[in-house]
Order: C-alpha cells, then sequence, then structure tokens
C-alpha cells in the first residue's frame, strides 16, 4: 500500500480509538456473557444456538452501526474541521484521501470483530465447556462478516462524498436492510413480467447480497459452508467495495470543495 | 460552597434518590399490572413476515420464539390453566423460522401431546409439529421415536407407533431398541414392559435433566400400577380362598402368595383397603400413578421446574 493510503488509514483508525469506538465491546461483552448465563435458566438445550446465533448477529449489527455512523462522516467532518485542506495541501491526492478513509475503517472493523469473535468464543466454552470442530464455521460466519462490513463501509463512503451526514445515513442503513432482504428481491423479481421485471431484476442485482454472506444459521447448527461460496462471496465483496469506492472517489475527484 | 459545587451536589443528590425511587415505582407498576409480562398475546402470527422483519437473522428469532413457548408453556402450567391457545403457534413460528432447531420439536412435544395437567392435551398438533420436524431432519432418528411415542401414550394408535419406531430405525446410527419398539408394538403395545421399554430409551438417550428425570417419575409411576395390578390379582385369589377380603399384606404372606411386604418406590408398604382395593400409602409422592389411589383422587401438579 502507498505510504500516504496508510498515514491516512492509520489516522483513520487513531481517531475512531480516539472517539471511544472500541466502547461498544463493553456493551457486547455484557449482552453476551448475560444471555450466556441467563438463557440456560430461561430457555431449554439452546444455549450454544443462542451464544452464536446472538454473538454472531450482534458482531454484524454492532460492526454495521459502528461502520455507517463513522463512515458517513469520515469526509463531512473533514470538511466540517478544515482539516481536509491541510491533507490535501499535502502532497495526498483525493483519491489516496478516500481509499486511506476505507481502509481505516475496515481496519478498525477488524480490530473491533477480533475482540468480539475472542467474546464469542469465550461465551460457547462457558455454555458448552469445551469446543467441538464444528465450531471452526463460526470463523467462516466471522469471516463472511467482515466481507459485509468492507460493502457497507464503501457504501457508507459513497454516500457520504455527496450528500449530508444524515442523508448518507439513511441511504446506507436502507441498502443494508434492502440488501439483507435480497434474495426476496431477487424471488419478486423472477415473477414479475414485462418492463417492471426488467427494472426489478436491475435492482436487485444492483443493491448488495447481504443474504449470500449471512450463514449464521448454518454455522450456529454445525454445518459445512461450501468452499465455492467462500471465494464467490470473497470476490463479490471485493468487487462491489471496490465499484463504490470507485464512485466515491469519482465523485469526490469532481467535487467543489470551496 | 461555591455555585458550580452546590449544582454538583444537587445533581448528584438527585440522581442518588431518584434511582430507588424509580425501582420502587416499576415495583409498584408490576404489582398493578401482575400479568402484564405474560400476556396471551401473538401480535405477528406469520413465520414468512417475520422472516423477513429479521433481514435474515432467523436464528435469533427463532431462538427467541422458542424460549417465548417455554415461558408460556411454564407460565400457563404453573396458572395450573387449561388454556395453551398460544403454544401451537408459537413453536410453529420457531420452528419455521430455524427448520433444523430440534430442541423445539423434541420438547415443544412433551409440552404439546400429554394431557393436562402434564402438558397442553393437543396431541393432533404434537405430530402435526413432529412430522413437519421429519421432513426438515430426515437423519434425526430422536423425531421419528418423539412422533411413535405420540402415538403410543396419547393417541393409543399403535400401528402408526410401529411405523414411526420402524422409519426411525432406518436412520444411520438410530438407537437400536428402536425396532425392538417396532416389532413389540405389533402384540405387546398395552403391556407394562413395552411402557417401560419406552420410558428407559428416553432415559438413556436424552442427555437433559428434566427429560431425564419425567421418564425417572413414569418408570416409577409404571413400577406402582404393575405391582397395584399384580396385588389386587392376588386380593381376588385370596378373596376366593379364604372367603373374606385380606386386611393387610400379612394376610397374604401367611397365605403364601407373597414373600415379604412389597413397598411403593418410596420405600412405603402397600395397604389394603376394606373394599379389596390396593393404594400407596401417600399418592402425591408419586406422579403420573394411574392405580393405587383412593376414589375420586386429583393427581397433584408435577413441580414446575421439571417443566421448566
Amino acid at each position: 500500500m502507498n505510504s500516504r493510503i496508510a498515514h491516512v488509514a492509520f489516522n483513520t483508525f487513531r481517531e475512531a480509538v480516539r472517539d471511544r469506538v472500541l466502547y461498544n465491546l463493553i456493551a457486547f461483552a455484557l449482552l453476551l456473557s448475560g444471555a450466556a448465563i441467563l438463557v440456560g435458566q430461561i430457555s431449554i438445550n439452546i444455549e450454544r444456538l443462542v451464544v452464536v446465533n446472538l454473538g454472531l448477529t450482534a458482531v454484524t449489527l454492532f460492526g454495521v452501526v459502528i461502520a455507517i455512523f463513522i463512515g458517513i462522516g469520515l469526509v463531512s467532518k473533514e470538511i466540517e474541521k478544515r482539516t481536509l485542506y491541510t491533507i490535501l495541501s499535502r502532497p495526498v491526492r483525493r483519491w489516496e484521501f478516500v481509499v486511506g478513509k476505507f481502509f481505516g475503517l475496515t481496519g478498525t472493523l477488524v480490530v473491533n470483530t477480533f475482540f468480539m469473535a475472542i467474546g464469542v468464543f469465550l461465551a460457547l466454552l462457558y455454555v458448552a465447556h469445551r469446543f467441538e470442530r464444528a465450531d471452526l464455521g463460526i470463523l467462516t460466519a466471522l469471516y463472511f462478516i467482515v466481507l459485509q462490513f468492507l460493502i457497507v463501509c464503501s457504501l457508507a463512503l459513497l454516500f457520504s462524498s455527496f450528500s449530508s451526514p444524515m442523508l448518507a445515513a439513511v441511504f446506507s442503513f436502507a441498502l443494508f436492510v434492502i440488501g439483507s432482504l435480497s434474495e426476496d428481491l431477487r424471488g419478486f423479481a423472477g415473477v414479475v413480467k414485462g418492463i417492471g421485471g426488467w427494472i426489478a431484476t436491475a435492482v436487485a442485482y444492483l443493491v448488495p447480497n447481504f443474504s449470500a454472506l449471512n450463514v449464521i444459521n448454518q454455522v450456529a447448527h454445525g454445518e459445512a459452508v461450501a468452499t465455492r461460496l467462500i471465494v464467490y462471496n470473497t470476490l463479490y465483496a471485493l468487487l462491489y467495495s471496490a465499484m463504490a469506492i470507485s464512485g466515491a472517489v469519482l465523485i469526490f475527484q469532481r467535487r467543489n470543495l470551496k | 460552597m461555591t455555585a458550580s459545587r452546590r449544582v454538583s451536589a444537587v445533581a448528584a443528590a438527585v440522581f442518588v434518590m431518584a434511582l430507588p425511587g424509580i425501582v420502587g415505582l416499576l415495583h409498584a407498576i408490576d404489582h398493578l399490572r401482575r400479568d402484564a409480562a405474560y400476556q396471551d398475546i401473538l401480535y405477528i402470527r406469520s413465520p414468512q413476515a417475520l422472516k423477513r422483519m429479521s433481514l435474515g437473522y432467523t436464528g435469533l428469532f427463532a431462538d427467541l420464539y422458542w424460549t417465548r413457548a417455554v415461558q408460556y408453556f411454564g407460565y400457563q402450567h404453573h396458572q395450573h390453566s387449561k388454556d395453551f391457545s398460544l403454544l401451537a403457534p408459537l413453536l410453529h413460528i420457531a420452528t419455521q423460522l430455524d427448520p433444523k432447531l430440534l430442541p423445539a420439536y423434541q420438547f415443544g412435544n412433551n409440552f404439546l401431546a400429554p394431557r393436562p395437567p402434564n402438558g397442553a392435551g393437543q396431541p393432533e398438533e404434537a405430530i402435526a409439529l413432529a412430522q413437519y420436524g421429519i421432513r426438515n431432519n430426515p437423519d434425526s432418528w430422536q423425531l421419528y421415536y418423539g412422533l411413535g411415542f405420540i402415538y403410543y401414550t396419547e393417541m393409543k394408535d399403535y400401528s402408526k407407533a410401529a411405523e414411526a419406531f420402524a422409519s426411525g430405525g432406518r436412520v444411520p446410527g438410530a438407537h437400536p431398541f428402536l425396532r425392538i419398539l417396532a416389532a413389540r408394538m405389533a402384540q405387546h403395545a398395552g403391556e407394562f414392559e413395552t411402557a417401560r421399554m419406552l420410558w428407559t430409551t428416553t432415559y438413556q438417550t436424552s442427555q437433559d435433566q428434566t427429560i431425564q428425570l419425567n421418564a425417572v417419575d413414569h418408570l416409577r409411576a409404571l413400577r406402582v400400577d404393575e405391582d397395584v395390578t399384580q396385588l389386587e390379582k392376588l386380593v381376588s385369589i385370596y378373596r376366593e380362598h379364604v372367603g373374606r377380603t385380606p386386611g393387610n399384606m400379612t394376610d397374604l404372606a401367611r397365605a403364601g402368595l407373597i414373600g415379604s411386604s412389597p413397598v411403593d418406590p418410596t420405600g412405603q408398604p402397600y395397604k389394603i383397603t376394606s373394599d379389596g382395593r390396593v393404594e400407596v400409602h401417600d399418592p402425591d409422592s408419586i406422579l403420573y400413578i394411574t392405580k393405587g389411589t383412593p376414589p375420586n383422587y386429583q393427581p397433584p401438579q408435577p413441580k414446575a421446574d421439571k417443566q421448566k
């Protein structure tokens, strides 16, 4: 990675840590430990399932909220504080700034996910008393969650490059919801005929497919995830986020910052 | 004290005093609306709608609905209610959201099938749930066992029970008892030995302490039912030979019909009533017995913790 991008990325990470973003880990730890202790008393035989389902769902939702609310402010905050002009007056190109911000935010989320993953495995050890081979599937689910973060971060950056933080948050969250239902959307598109069908199909393929990146239920039941799905999802997430970041760069390059 | 410190002191005092006040008020509100937390309301009955609302996180929603079903059953049971109208819909939603949620089938059937006070008395719903579970988890022999169990214990449909046990016996890794049970259904369905086999299998194959305790209770009850049946036969034989009802077990022993005075699973001796019936010393101490109780005897509610 180009050193200027690395500097922007590192500073973005440092700023996120300084903004106490990682404090969410405390809430996560409380949630998971509470669930692990309580579930055995209020339900029957689903201790492991709850830890995996609740743990991984919380990792996703905490991460998505962080990605959206930090992602939308990455550009606007720099403009508001006028620090962007200082950065761009140095030999930092606009595209390097955008790409650096993207890597900084995804790096923050990867670190956050790493600590949350430790929490999930500790809670699992508490309720099940030992690890099983099937628990390795949780790592695949966590990897897919990180891939979701790549897409969400890139979308938040894309929207923040041309709209206000509030609108960017609304757009990003709406796309996350629609993308989580993308398989249903493609199903609906399949039954609509004519021009409506074409439009619905186009929309269904344009929105990010978060459904395929959600294998939480599958791994909770100890089912294996196909290697081919891992490869396809990796390529899909990389391509989608590259596309969104390219869009953000294109808009930011032309943006009048005066 | 400076103005700023005064403000801080007042704020701290309000904060500290408000907290117990809030707790006290909530306690009073809870007292006022005692049953609010367990309202018999199921706002969304469509699993499809819930699937969409869950944004794909169906596993977590299924866990929540299963927990809700457990809590609902436990609460209604604890209240000695005979209304379990929401139990089947809650189980339906939980299993539709996560068709692989095996505990919901295994325990759900135990909640649904038995007649009150031990369950909801909805064996048809339990059969539908078990069949849905088998369709989605054909490799789980426990679900076939559960289905056969309902046919055997609640429906007394021994041919369907045999069919379910036989199907389960063909699943790779199935407990070998399933084939034996399937075979026994044809000729010995109503016998104590068959029922004992079923409950012993339940005890041996379950990892869950609640189910194991329940099986132990049923095995104890079976022993009592069998003892009482046998002892009442001996009382009839005594009456035929001696011409009067035996006064106690010693009379039967003196007549050479029994060796020593038999005792029930709690260690108490059985007693013979004046009309020749055999009763246990304390029927409340042995759950699920169908024999050996006084006339018009009402069994106690099984302990809530045993049913969760």
